[in-house]
């Protein structure tokens, strides 16, 4: 196990020096001048240059790499060229939303797609498979933003169970949560409905193999040999495929921010991208690329978790 | 009264029989052997026993067991026999358990549905049940996963589950044919002592003919879904009735090997001298030098151009290591491997190995789906580069093998094992080689298809003088094909010679093991000499023969 760690922890250190380099210079070929931006069409050069000196823009790009990872590290991220606040305050107001939104929404993902990708690998054929599926693939085909106001319509508008949008920040626990339900539930349909569909072909082809039929000859029934051996067997593909849909998730919701008028990370970007403000798009997507690294490591120790072949090799 | 009895049971598959009205008794303490080559339907018979048909299969007929009638039987009743009253193990021991559960685990997992113990106690039962199969405390903690045992102890494993909560009837359905000699004949030694000890009724299926005579009181010989002979493994196999079973016993009987040769003096086809290769273990610490096992220890061998050698050895000898660097797949750490003169290492030129080519034991593995025959065969050809004649080279390559020109526009699923193993060798002799690799290459065959192509490979070498280097742990075989063999242990030669004085009169304890463990079939000379005619050896010595055998 601890050679195990020790590489993955390696390999996740080489990636993120990897993913800064690729973010870094991908901010620098994007086409527009952030000084040009904030001071409009009619200054003069002299101004946009002095400008960029005050930004420090026209440092060498090395210098600046350095700098900003630096600065990233410890969390002094400069200012937003647009909002003139520091970009840490504003990522870390954005992400007091998304990431409970995320959660819950991963939450959700699991608690629909467990039952339905079991109940349809233990019916598998007939009519519970059919219908389990059925509805997955009704779920994956709507688009979440319509599904969204559909919630919205029935719930909030008419039946009044929870608001229609806006967030009221965390100093009202309760409301808080309360605004966060319909969106995580609009983003974790079509995302359980995914691992759904990915529990069940796993499960099935792991109810193939030798070993359920040893269990079988052991006494175990159908659906006895199914959640005491195919389940945790099955888990590797689930646990990859939920580990990337904690990032489309935790980026990805933008169009479910913007039904639900949510000051989101998603939004944030956007915003930024449009508006020119790169050091915030530098960083927030910096951010983005630390949560999925992150992620992938502990879904890493999840699989040596589950498989004792990877901590204890014979 | 009968533990188990069968009456008339046929099976059906979609519009295909399976079974026709077979019929089946086993008594208490009794050993029935179910031979016949695959898809005889001698798996079917017992899946239908356990209850455990695939989906879709429908089944007339009586199965009796202790009084029950099991087609009868609801799938929770099934349930709460299987594993209790009746055991079963498969064939294939490195995937039958659950890779992610414990062994303790997997054999208390009989005992936790049927006596409804809780885990602790179920597992000291299971701790005595491992003891019992030879899996001791000491070496063999519960907390070990499958992937920690070999092959040979990961069916120990299955058996110990199989009988943990004591069944009165254990199915065994090719028990041992994925295991070396020595292993196999620890595990049977073991079934027959539970068969002794608790008095269970075993079926044994086997298509190992010397395996049955060897275990079993009573025979069943099965072809095409019926049971064509039943009867006393003596009168069965000493005088068989049915034709089919006069063909399997004669397919059985190799004959008795290749006169030795005097080693001609030119330069070697092959010569390997001194070769070593080690691999590091994991680590247990992440400082500190890593522990390395050597595989392969200082080996030298060499073959002359038209030989045919083999190289025996049981699991884990270094067996697949050396025949590794020997085909230049893997770098080795000391010593030099020569073909023709040339030295062999993983970055050689391409057409510096097309003398050498190799077929390997699995002939369902080593294709790709997706190609055709002709695709397939002509593989070799990268090496040298495509001739524009290529081909008529197929056909020539498959007709030698005994195959008809229109295979090459077919798709390798079409093709029975045996004939895909007729493809691997017409795939090695296209590129003209001078020495062909048989690793396993008949192990997976059944005894009539092997006879078939162990006749071939020798019609093949008469007429092409080519060389063979037969690696295998099945010393019949080697016996009947090579004319110098070589015993490998523990990473090195131990014993060198030609073959059958060596198998006759070994003297390497090592190699006295393996002979020794070779089960034989009674009177083996006496067919094998008998081998046109069939004049049945007289039924009482063979008796004799075989009681000596078990003693």
């Amino acid at each position: 196990m601890g050679r195990y760690l020790l590489t993955r922890s390696l390999i996740l250190l080489a990636s993120l020096l990897a993913a800064s380099l690729v973010v870094f210079l991908a901010i620098e070929v994007v086409p527009g001048d952030p000084a040009r931006t904030m001071l409009g069409m009619n200054a003069t050069p002299e101004t946009v240059a002095a400008l960029n000196a005050q930004l420090g823009l026209n440092m060498p790009g090395w210098q600046r790499y350095l700098h900003w990872i630096a600065g990233f590290a410890t969390g002094d991220m400069g200012m937003s060229y647009t909002y003139r606040v520091p970009v840490a305050g504003l990522i870390a107001e954005r992400l007091k939303l998304s990431l409970p939104l995320t959660a819950i929404a991963l939450v959700l993902t699991t608690a629909i797609a467990l039952p339905a990708g079991l109940i349809a690998a233990a019916g598998r054929g007939r009519a519970t498979d059919t219908a389990v599926m059925g509805i997955a693939q009704i779920g994956i085909a709507v688009p979440n933003f319509w599904f969204a106001m559909i919630l919205v319509l029935v719930l909030a508008l008419k039946l009044h169970l929870f608001p229609a949008g806006g967030f009221p920040g965390w100093s009202h626990p309760a409301a808080a949560f309360q605004a966060l339900v319909l969106p995580a539930v609009a983003l974790a349909l079509p995302q359980g409905a995914i691992l759904a569909r990915v529990l069940r072909s796993a499960l099935i082809e792991t109810m193939g193999q030798d070993y359920i039929r040893t269990a079988r000859a052991r006494g175990r029934s159908r659906t006895g040999a199914l959640v005491a051996h195919a389940l945790r067997n099955a888990l590797i593909p689930v646990l990859t495929i939920l580990g990337m849909q904690f990032a489309v998730l935790l980026a990805g919701a933008i169009v479910i921010e913007n039904v639900f008028a949510l000051p989101g990370l998603g939004r944030l970007i956007f915003q930024a991208l449009s508006q020119r403000d790169l050091i915030v798009v530098e960083s927030a997507v910096m951010l983005l690329v630390v949560a999925v690294i992150a992620v992938s490591f502990v879904t890493d120790i999840a699989y040596a978790l589950v498989d004792p072949r990877l901590r204890r090799p014979a | 009264m009968s533990l188990l009895s069968i009456e008339e049971l046929s099976v059906t598959i979609g519009a295909h029989r399976v079974l026709d009205r077979v019929s089946l008794r086993v008594a208490p303490g009794e050993v029935l052997a179910l031979v016949g080559e695959s898809g005889s339907g001698k798996s079917m018979t017992s899946l239908a026993v356990m209850g455990l048909l695939p989906e879709g299969a429908r089944c007339e007929g009586r199965i009796r067991f202790e009084g029950q009638e099991l087609t009868a039987l609801s799938e929770d009743r099934m349930c709460a026999l299987r594993g209790d009253r009746l055991g079963m193990i498969f064939q294939e021991p490195m995937t039958a358990l659950d890779p992610l559960m414990r062994i303790g685990d997997q054999v208390a997992e009989t005992l936790r549905l049927h006596r409804k113990m809780p885990r602790a106690a179920a597992l000291a039962v299971a701790r005595e049940r491992l003891d019992r199969v030879g899996l001791g405390a000491e070496r063999f903690a519960l907390s070990l996963y499958p992937h920690e045992l070999s092959g040979g102890q990961r069916q120990r494993v299955a058996i110990a589950g199989a009988i943990a909560a004591g069944p009165k009837l254990l199915i065994a359905d090719e028990p041992t044919t994925a295991l070396d000699v020595v292993t196999q004949a620890g595990v049977l030694d073991l079934l027959s002592g539970l068969v002794r000890d608790e008095g269970m009724g075993l079926i044994l299926i086997t298509h190992d003919l010397a395996v049955a005579a060897r275990m079993a009181g009573r025979v069943a010989v099965m072809q095409s879904g019926k049971i064509v002979e039943e009867g006393p493994t003596e009168r069965v196999l000493g005088a068989p009735e049915h034709p089919y079973t006069t063909a399997l016993i004669a397919a059985s009987v190799l004959p008795e090997g290749l006169p030795a040769r005097v080693a001609p003096k030119a330069e070697p086809l092959l010569s390997v001298t001194g070769v070593r290769r080690s691999y590091a273990l994991p680590r247990r610490r992440i400082f500190g030098p890593a522990e390395r096992v050597t595989a392969v220890d200082g080996v030298s061998l060499s073959l002359a151009e038209g030989e045919a050698v083999g190289l025996v050895g049981s699991s884990g000898c270094g067996k697949s290591t050396l025949t590794r660097a020997i085909l230049g797949l893997d770098r080795i750490e000391a010593g030099e491997i020569r073909l023709a003169g040339t030295r062999v290492w993983p970055g050689m030129a391409n057409p510096a190995r097309a003398p050498m080519q190799v077929v390997f034991q699995d002939p369902f593995g080593s294709f790709d789906p997706r190609r055709r025959v002709a695709d397939l065969v002509a593989e070799p050809f990268h090496l040298t580069g495509r001739p524009s004649d290529w081909r008529s080279r197929v056909e020539v390559a498959l007709s030698d093998v005994g195959l008809p020109a229109e295979a090459a526009g077919r798709y390798i699923h079409e093709f029975s094992g045996g004939q895909r193993q007729r493809i691997a060798i017409a795939r090695a002799l296209i590129a003209r080689p001078r020495l062909i690799v048989l690793d396993e290459a008949v192990s997976a065959l059944d005894v009539q298809v092997r006879a078939q192509v162990l006749a071939l490979l020798g019609r093949l070498r008469e007429k092409q003088g080519l060389a063979y280097l037969f690696i295998s742990h099945d010393l019949g075989v080697v016996r009947a094909v090579t004319e110098r063999c070589l015993v490998m242990d523990a990473g090195r030669i131990v014993e060198e010679g030609p073959t059958a004085a060596l198998f006759d009169a070994p003297r390497h304890p090592v190699t006295q093991a393996l002979v020794r463990a070779v089960p034989r079939l009674p009177e083996a000379d006496g067919l094998a000499a008998s081998a046109g005619g069939f004049a049945p050896p007289d039924p009482r010595r063979i008796f004799v023969e075989s009681r000596k055998e078990q003693a």
